[in-house]
């Protein structure tokens, strides 16, 4: 069974002559503790893939289904313990005024949990940031510890998807390692699955099993990273993305 | 070779209520018909070390050297009148984000007139004449439509290239690029670089290259200076970056994920607290 599955997503901004077709007839499919990677140009629609599945991107139609249960257009809470996302810029994500143990611990209630105290403190473990930073504020972080805070909120109602809209994008390569080695670490401990959105194709090629290939809206090829690392290229529009980035 | 510009023993400092923090320390280099690349992580000084030599720190940030020399003249002697003359004339900047350096209730035509009549003194007619000419030369391919547009019409592409258009059109002896491709996409990244590289070797202009990209830094530029916490901890040549000594450039270089060698984990980079101690390299020649 998959865990997730995106057929004929069709997502638009605005209304009629100010329709902007963003993505357009999508359709793939990422199994159960799979990484699937997403790559293309700015503006290509990968990140609104993932804005559309989390339900922040409201025009839509096609079929969603996560673990083969369709999703709504209105989602219940239970999506939401299922699906989580990371975002691009974690100094723009994260509350400034709000201090880790109040991100995490919001996130905790929200979604029933009792124990909140032990779990905030589980959390911070798991990504490797210990219960020193529990009471600071985002200003007092840095770009890849906010990014770790930003992980852990992520984790807290127990996902088993995570969406990622370029974790690392915003970081130091020394940065980029520490957090993609958290996530790898993080993927084999829980038995995630990622869906993952990244203009890198150095880091899709490290984190992920199979990508799809996105251009104006539309997934113009899908293929294994065995495929991504031989540079075999069926598709020319994958070939010019291979050769750009050499 | 000859030097455009030389500079010696570089502090930028901004004292604090903790003492005085060094963002800067002891910077030396040479620059002469050539690309120069200043590759580090965030934090390391490199942006500073572009704007200290433009005068561009704001009190209570301090700049010290030296000598800042360029053709000969200290630029550190110089009043802030006479700055003026230097900053987009001899010397002038791209900065990393196309959409917070142009403005955005100008159109493009009377912005880049503006930077062509600051320095030269051209009819409007001969200015426009000029500005059409130099978005040309950045291929733009519609000029005209261009000029009229307003920053927000634009891409980041696009609006890259006319930052560099506008940087460009006063005709300057040296071009200080702080990371300006890397709020591109790779497609639009090359390109953008190409322009920049044709133009600086067809007038013979002095290129800094400022960026944490090492694998584009040891493409595009002939010499790199690597900085850590400040200092310049090694100089060498481009295409000898993936051979390089010190531990921290190493450390950097193996940190990147690899199409062509694949690992389960990533090196994470060790930190050693000596790097910050030892005196900054020299990179005159």
């Amino acid at each position: 069974m998959s865990m997730l599955n995106v057929k004929n997503l069709n997502v638009w901004f605005g209304k009629r002559q100010q329709r902007v077709d963003a993505v357009r007839d999508a359709t793939f499919e990422v199994a159960r503790g799979e990484s699937f990677g997403l790559v293309g140009e700015s503006g290509s629609g990968k990140s609104t893939i993932l804005r559309a599945i989390t339900g922040l991107a409201p025009n839509w139609s096609g079929q969603l289904s996560i673990d083969g249960n369709p999703v709504p257009q209105k989602r219940p809470k239970a999506f939401y313990k299922q699906v989580q996302m990371v975002f691009q810029d974690p100094y723009a994500s994260l509350h400034p005024r709000h201090s880790v143990d109040q991100v995490l611990g919001e996130t905790l209630q929200l979604h029933g949990f009792r124990d909140i105290d032990n779990r905030v403190v589980k959390l911070l473990d798991d990504v490797g940031l210990g219960q020193k930073f529990r009471f600071r504020y985002p200003h007092q972080l840095s770009g890849g510890q906010r990014q770790r805070v930003a992980i852990a909120r992520a984790l807290a109602p127990e996902p088993e998807l995570l969406l990622l809209d370029e974790p690392t994008s915003a970081l130091d390569v020394s940065v980029q390692a520490e957090i993609l080695n958290l996530l790898t670490d993080l993927r084999a401990d829980r038995n995630l699955t990622y869906l993952m959105v990244s203009h890198d194709l150095s880091v899709v090629g490290h984190m992920c099993d199979r990508l799809a290939v996105m251009k104006s809206g539309e997934v113009v090829d899908i293929l294994s990273v065995a495929a991504l690392r031989s540079m075999e290229a069926s598709h020319p529009y994958t070939r010019q993305l291979f050769e750009a980035s050499l | 070779m000859e030097t455009l510009l030389d500079v010696e023993n570089l502090w930028v400092k901004f004292p604090s209520r903790q003492g005085v923090f060094d963002a800067v320390r002891g910077v030396s280099f040479t620059l002469g018909r050539e690309r120069l690349g200043i590759v580090g992580e965030s934090g390391s000084g490199k942006s500073m070390t572009g704007r200290a030599i433009l005068r561009l720190i704001r009190k209570p940030g301090i700049v010290e050297a030296d000598h800042i020399k360029l053709d000969g003249v200290d630029l550190l002697t110089k009043t802030e009148k006479e700055m003026r003359a230097v900053r987009g004339q001899r010397i002038s900047m791209v900065m990393q984000d196309p959409k917070f350096s142009l403005n955005p209730v100008m159109t493009i035509g009377s912005q880049i007139i503006e930077a062509y009549r600051l320095h030269n003194s051209a009819s409007k007619a001969d200015a426009y004449r000029k500005s059409l000419e130099m978005l040309e030369a950045v291929s733009i391919n519609d000029p005209e439509r261009v000029m009229r547009a307003y920053p927000h019409e634009m891409s980041g592409g696009m609006g890259q290239r006319i930052m560099i258009a506008m940087m460009l059109i006063p005709n300057p002896e040296i071009l200080i690029a702080d990371e300006p491709t890397s709020a591109l996409d790779v497609s639009v990244q090359r390109q953008v670089l190409d322009i920049m590289d044709k133009l600086v070797k067809e007038r013979g202009m002095g290129l800094i290259f400022i960026s944490h990209d090492l694998n584009l830094v040891a493409d595009f530029c002939d010499r790199v200076l690597i900085m850590y916490a400040g200092r310049v901890v090694e100089v060498c040549e481009a295409d000898k970056l993936h051979d390089a000594k010190h531990p921290y450039t190493r450390g950097l270089l193996n940190s990147l994920p690899r199409l062509d060698q694949p690992s389960k984990r990533l090196e994470v980079l060790q930190r050693d607290p000596e790097w910050s101690q030892t005196p900054s390299v020299s990179g005159r020649i």
